[in-house]
């Protein structure tokens, strides 16, 4: 295993396409490994994406299960040729990115989606994911389009008031 | 390189940036973090400029303070900027404009240890009824409850609401 070289805006690679996974095969569990160790050796960075060491491949890593403040989550997800079917409302929160160190952003991404992915083990899945878990899915799923979060943002004095509860 | 941290201030007018950029460009300074508004009808800009010692500001900027009229303030040699503070927490204050709204708020706030990174205030409303709002980001450096604990303490004419900015690191 090995801690890959992570990519920094502005290289142009990661503002291209990553390719459908065809094959799932040793060679590809392998990388995915090294993805795996390459996110652990950062700064606690929750995803990952292929593109962002050099990987034209639909794969990105999610876990979300170890934040400091536990929020709703499936774990840790292996994804490979991801898909987001369904969005549902809309939320404003602030990302960073190891691909564009030392700046942070407001970004309005769903509240909610519902993705299709095949784990590494060649099993498809279905799942709902809804708050900071679907934002880092978004994330993830971004950089597989050639899209960083600055391509997203909002300014920062924009602010989507918080919808007050009246009892 | 030195920086510097420049100031400028004067009557609203089309062209102030373009004019001041273009001039600071032409002396091969570098432009880092700025803000720049409106406040009244005055144009306000600050600016944190990279230059070769060599440089004077005052003299390359000359040609706007004047044309424009234009006030200057500079703060010379601020050393380069240490990697920024994340904010962790976002309070959003508003209510009938009244003195003190601020000093009431922050005084709270600075007492259970907030650092204030980025605030800015707006008057809107009718004219016979204005209301004030704020937005502020910081750092709670006694943590979120301290500041929660802290504002139960505030006039109840003031409505605050306090978000945590939970940063998405992927």
């Amino acid at each position: 295993m090995s801690v890959l070289d992570i990519l920094a805006y502005p290289s142009e690679q990661l503002k291209k396409l990553s390719e459908t996974v065809e094959q799932v095969d040793e060679r590809l569990l392998a990388f995915i490994r090294d993805l795996e160790e390459t996110r652990l050796s950062g700064p606690g960075a929750v995803g990952i994406a292929a593109p962002q060491v050099n990987v034209h491949q639909r794969v990105v890593i999610v876990d979300v299960s170890n934040m400091k403040k536990p929020c709703e989550n499936h774990g840790h997800m292996i994804m490979i040729n991801p898909e987001i079917t369904e969005w549902d409302g809309m939320a404003m929160g602030r990302e960073g990115c190891l691909s564009v160190p030392d700046f942070t952003g407001n970004v309005i991404r769903a509240e909610r989606i519902v993705l299709n992915y095949m784990d590494e083990t060649g099993e498809k899945h279905e799942i709902t994911s809804s708050g900071f878990e679907a934002r880092a899915i978004q994330h993830e799923l971004d950089h597989l389009d050639g899209l960083l979060f600055l391509d997203r943002l909002v300014s920062r004095r924009t602010d989507l008031f918080q919808r007050k509860i009246y009892k | 390189m030195n920086w510097s941290v420049l100031t400028l201030v004067g009557a609203d007018q089309q062209g102030i940036v373009a004019a001041v950029s273009k001039l600071l460009f032409e002396a091969d300074c570098q432009l880092a973090e700025a803000s720049m508004m409106r406040l009244g009808g005055n144009f306000a800009i600050m600016l944190r400029v990279g230059h070769d010692a060599s440089a004077d500001l005052k003299t390359v900027l000359a040609p706007v303070v004047d044309g424009m009229k234009l006030h200057l303030h500079l703060d010379e040699d601020v050393p380069a900027s240490p990697r920024h503070i994340e904010p962790d927490v976002h309070i959003t204050v508003y209510g009938a404009d009244r003195t003190g709204i601020v000093a009431q708020v922050t005084s709270l706030l600075a007492s259970a240890g907030l650092n204030i990174i980025d605030l800015e205030t707006a008057v809107g409303g009718s004219a016979e009824q204005p209301i004030y709002i704020m937005s502020i980001e910081g750092h709670a450096q006694q943590g979120i409850e301290a500041l929660r604990n802290a504002i139960k303490n505030l006039a109840d004419d003031i409505e605050i609401s306090l978000t945590e900015i939970d940063t998405l690191r992927a």
